[in-house]
């Protein structure tokens, strides 16, 4: 058998590179939160590890690595160390499908930035992104701490509840795009214009469950601090703790990719083939504009939890049921409606 | 019913209409109010960096004085520790020796002088009292400390360097 062996190297240093990548956003989005959320109360935020606190992810890391590591006695151990490998490893899985950029090329190979180019890239990132909730519910439910529980079956309806309007803001999509690749989306919105000219009521559904599914205020039941105590990492300290707070970056790093793909022509930018430059400089300009559009995104995810109070249980759900749920429908329908009008 | 002042607001109660049900405009201007904070004035002192200006009549650590020559001017009467509203001060007086002018001004001077640093309200009236201007309230104020002893503050935390000796 003849093995493609540049192929395999090729996907491995995408892969490294990927994963690196989202470990740096995610770490440096915890500065950004913290900067953020100086700013907009008049602070400064951290400013003494290093020009500006950039130091301050490092040591915040480091002081994790170097805090006791508690199980509690009553608590299901294994069950426990899962919970927080579980939402790590999920979070970092769904950055496989999301196509970082056009191909480059590199001596006469044509080299994707995309880790797997798979016709179900949607589907499987729901798949994935479903499992998310498991490492939160397994964490809280071993923990053998009331409070814990508590958030993690606050956890499991809310993502539940969500998905559901999730995926139905994106057959609307899906219906107009006619492809579940990620590569083909943002491909067709190259050529044409964004998807959220199309669907504008889409888009706000689809941020808001991205709200929720990334556990982000106003939807961060599972962990509020003054009414759980912490929520279900309640019981988790040193890196496994890092963990979780870690996987909630990278979700949120994750969906900001997703929903710039998607909504907001991924890695194209406005003119990108009539500038006529070099395939490989457009490429590289691609994922700098894919970057642009995810660092907005992070942004906004901040902006919004620094200004909206976090929703009552009751609240969260009417929304989510009540609301989500139908508009999300409407808006198939009416998407429906205008393909069958363009059609006859 | 009669307002008691001309700034009552009376509370809109009515219920909400479609748009305010749909809160998005209200998130808007909540999220327009938290935005145009980003380029307000940052409310924070880089503290170790930089310190608030203190007003001329601040009142902080005391200093014990000394005169030109560099003698200790405090003869011990305990004018400050009466006229001290938290009695913080507290001192013993010893007898000037021969040969010791050079030391202490007056014939009697404090063996020990101690200020609790936790009971002193700085009213500087030890500093009104005292008749031998021997004690100031000067800019400073109080370091952190771990423990309570180390907020006594004796004769070598108060006095001022000789200024012959430099």
């Amino acid at each position: 058998m003849n093995i493609d062996w540049f192929f395999i190297i090729e996907k491995i240093a995408l892969i490294s590179g990927v994963l690196a990548l989202s470990l740096g956003v995610a770490m440096y989005s915890t500065w950004g939160e913290r900067k953020v959320a100086a700013i907009i109360q008049d602070r400064r935020g951290p400013n003494r590890a290093g020009f500006m606190g950039l130091l301050q992810p490092l040591a915040d890391g480091g002081k994790l690595f170097f805090k006791e590591e508690i199980i509690p006695t009553l608590s299901h151990r294994f069950l426990f160390i899962l919970g927080p490998s579980l939402a790590m490893l999920v979070a970092c899985m769904t950055s496989a499908v999301i196509p970082w950029g056009d191909t480059l090329t590199i001596g006469g190979r044509q080299v994707s930035l995309q880790v797997a180019d798979i016709n179900i890239g949607i589907l499987y990132i729901f798949g994935v992104v479903s499992l998310g909730v498991y490492g939160i519910m397994l964490g809280g439910w071993a923990s053998n701490n009331k409070y814990s529980l508590l958030a993690s079956i606050r956890a499991a309806s809310q993502i539940i509840s969500y998905e559901l309007a999730m995926g139905l803001s994106l057959i609307a999509l899906l219906m107009l795009t006619g492809s579940l690749s990620l590569k083909d989306i943002v491909e067709q919105q190259r050529h044409s214009y964004w998807n959220v000219v199309y669907q504008p009521l889409g888009f706000i559904i689809f941020l808001i469950c991205a709200f929720a599914e990334c556990n982000r205020t106003p939807f961060d039941l599972p962990e509020a601090e003054n009414e759980l105590n912490g929520g279900y990492h309640l019981e988790y300290s040193s890196m496994k703790l890092g963990f979780y707070l870690f996987a909630e970056y990278i979700n949120m790093f994750i969906s900001s990719a997703l929903m710039a793909s998607m909504y907001f022509g991924g890695y194209s930018f406005p003119f990108m083939d009539s500038l006529g430059l070099d395939a490989n400089l457009i490429t590289i300009l691609g994922f700098v504009a894919l970057f642009i559009k995810i660092i907005c995104f992070l942004f906004l995810f901040m902006w919004v939890r620094w200004t909206i109070p976090r929703f009552r249980y009751d609240q969260l759900m009417r929304l989510g049921w009540n609301i989500m749920i139908p508009i999300a429908i409407v808006n198939m329908l009416l998407t429906g409606a205008w393909i069958l009008y363009k059609q006859g | 019913m009669q307002a008691l002042t001309d700034r009552v607001k009376p509370v809109d109660r009515r219920p909400l209409n479609f748009v305010e049900k749909l809160y998005i405009p209200a998130i808007l201007k909540g999220m327009g109010i938290t935005f145009k904070h980003i380029f307000q004035k940052k409310a924070t002192v880089n503290y170790p960096e930089e310190t608030r200006p203190f007003s001329p009549v601040f009142r902080g650590l005391h200093i014990l004085n000394r005169d030109e020559e560099g003698r200790e001017r405090c003869t011990a009467c305990g004018l400050c520790a009466v006229a001290c509203p938290a009695e913080a001060i507290t001192m013993e007086a010893a007898e000037r020796k021969p040969g010791e002018e050079k030391l202490y001004r007056e014939e009697k001077y404090a063996a020990s002088y101690e200020i609790n640093m936790l009971r002193c309200i700085f009213c500087g009236f030890c500093g009104e009292a005292c008749p031998k201007d021997a004690i100031y309230l000067t800019e400073t104020f109080a370091p952190s400390n771990y423990d309570r002893k180390g907020f006594i503050y004796g004769k070598d935390d108060l006095l001022i360097p000789d200024p012959k000796k430099k």
